[in-house]
């Protein structure tokens, strides 16, 4: 497990303890790399690509990723990190969580961005991106990646790049990182 | 201790912990950066309906916290005193209970009585209370900023940010508060916040402008203020409040210049990379020289600028936030 989601595990009183591992670092590697392919295979203008990572889970599949894309295409890939705490609509029902900082140095107008989690799960944190982004300017298309979706939306999201598709139960918790993928349990501290 | 103000009212810095002060911190950074973009606003707040209650007269506090409040999307009932039912005696609880009525989230007060934020919180348990300065009892963002201003700047020049530093740079360092202690709520809201984080706080002023409970301070007194200038990281001036009868306490401002102002000359036995702070609104020529504001290491400027930020951090923090959490 990362700091970042130690941090914020704490920041919620609770504490992940895995039950099994569902992906190796390999396993994680080989399919950050089959999504920066799928992702130049849809947009040939890799140069008109922004690659946003949502904090803190996205931040380091989004520089994977972006890094990957510049290695395939040889020209450099614009990268960002968005930080939606500000955005979500769930403030008042849940604990807040530590908000970090958003870094888009780059005019988003008419540009296909790119929005990089590591779990897609109620779809709600991609909703609170989604109204960000606008801040941000109008991209021309966003598309989502994501290492793991775990299902149980509850907007109408879907990711167009899945690292792996796991079927939980809603009381499950999953960590994905670029170490692996865990599947376990958040219990109170 | 309180140990998040996550849900709750901020009345004092006080009974802040560490990790409180250090949280509200950390929050007023993501701030800073929404404050430099282009669209410098976020939904956190929406439909949310903070009034804004200044019975005391203020520039900067107050509209700080109303562009902190816009800001963050709420809606913002802002009272002029002057022009209100105030006026024909209507009383602290009478106003409060009228704007309860209308469905208020939070309060921003400021009030000429110390605990007058104490008591409306009491008034109306339901709403969020922010203290905008009462009396001279506390002046809760102003110390934060404070706080903050400094965090920001030294973390700078350690080429670190500020969210990596935590409260680490605040161990040891040396500040002097100097000037009117004994009226001012901004140095009760410094001291409280900056002895928490760590720092060794000295105090400097005449005899008659120390505070009479000094003792029960976490601070050490100075004799001397140019042995206290020559020790010090930071220094903090306060305006020599008239209007709380600060003119009984000296003999004259000039008397006061000559022995606790910060002239060009007193300026020279501070450290060369010492940083001059004050509060506004100044009475340049008493407690500072015009010279020695407009020098590069007075930060006056970037404490204005950071009002914004910290009042956004405490309204998302107070009023976004739920206690349970």
């Amino acid at each position: 497990m990362s700091n970042d989601d130690e941090r914020q595990a704490r920041t919620r009183g609770l504490a992940f303890t895995a039950k099994s591992q569902l992906m190796t670092a390999d396993d994680v590697t080989r399919a950050v790399r089959r999504m920066a392919h799928e992702i130049v295979e849809r947009n040939h203008d890799v140069a008109s690509l922004s690659i946003i990572g949502l904090q803190t889970g996205g931040r380091a599949p989004a520089s994977a990723l972006a890094s990957i894309l510049a290695e395939i295409s040889g020209q450099p890939v614009s990268a960002g990190m968005l930080d939606v705490s500000f955005y979500r609509d769930d403030l008042s029902r849940n604990p807040l969580v530590t908000s970090s900082a958003t870094n888009i140095d780059h005019d988003l107008t008419d540009r296909t961005v790119v929005l990089v989690d590591d779990v897609l799960f109620t779809g709600r944190t991609i909703r609170a991106a989604l109204n960000a982004l606008s801040d941000w300017g109008r991209p021309r298309a966003v598309q989502l990646a994501v290492l793991v979706d775990r299902g149980h939306r509850e907007l109408p999201i879907r990711p167009d790049y899945v690292g792996k598709n796991l079927p939980t139960s809603p009381d499950e918790a999953i960590v994905a990182t670029h170490e692996g993928v865990w599947i376990g349990t958040r219990e109170p501290s | 201790m309180i140990e998040s103000i996550r849900g709750r009212s901020l009345l004092s810095l006080d009974d802040l912990s560490k990790e409180a002060i250090v949280e509200v911190l950390d929050t007023a950074e993501s701030f800073v950066e929404v404050n430099r973009r282009s669209i410098k606003k976020v939904p956190a707040l929406k439909g949310r309906v903070v009034a804004s209650l200044f019975f005391e007269e203020s520039t900067r506090t107050r509209l700080s916290f109303e562009t902190a409040a816009k800001r963050l999307s709420a809606d913002v009932l802002s009272l002029a005193v002057a022009s209100s039912s105030v006026k024909k005696g209507e009383s602290l609880r009478d106003t409060i209970a009228t704007i309860d009525a209308l469905g208020i989230d939070a309060v921003v007060m400021r009030h000429r009585s110390s605990g007058a934020a104490l008591q409306v919180s009491r008034y109306v348990p339901h709403v969020r209370v922010i203290n905008g300065g009462d009396g001279q009892h506390q002046h809760p963002t102003q110390g934060l900023l404070d706080a903050f201003t400094i965090r920001q700047i030294l973390s700078e020049r350690h080429d670190t940010t500020g969210l990596e530093s935590g409260a680490s740079l605040f161990e040891g360092l040396r500040i002097l508060i100097v000037g009117d202690i004994r009226h001012s709520r901004v140095a009760r809201s410094d001291v409280a916040a900056y002895a928490t984080l760590g720092a060794e706080v000295r105090l400097c002023a005449p005899g008659t402008l120390l505070p009479e409970d000094v003792k029960t301070w976490p601070v050490t007194v100075a004799g001397d203020f140019d042995d206290a200038l020559a020790w010090a990281d930071v220094v903090g001036l306060l305006r020599l409040q008239s209007e709380r009868g600060s003119g009984a306490f000296v003999a004259s401002l000039s008397e006061f210049t000559f022995s606790h102002g910060l002239t060009v000359e007193r300026a020279r036995c501070l450290k060369s990379d010492a940083l001059i702070m004050h509060p506004g609104p100044m009475n340049r020529g008493v407690e500072i020289d015009s010279r020695v504001v407009d020098s590069s290491r007075a930060v006056v400027e970037r404490q204005v600028s950071n009002g914004v930020p910290i009042r956004m951090a405490v309204l998302y923090l107070s009023v976004a936030g739920s206690r349970e959490g």
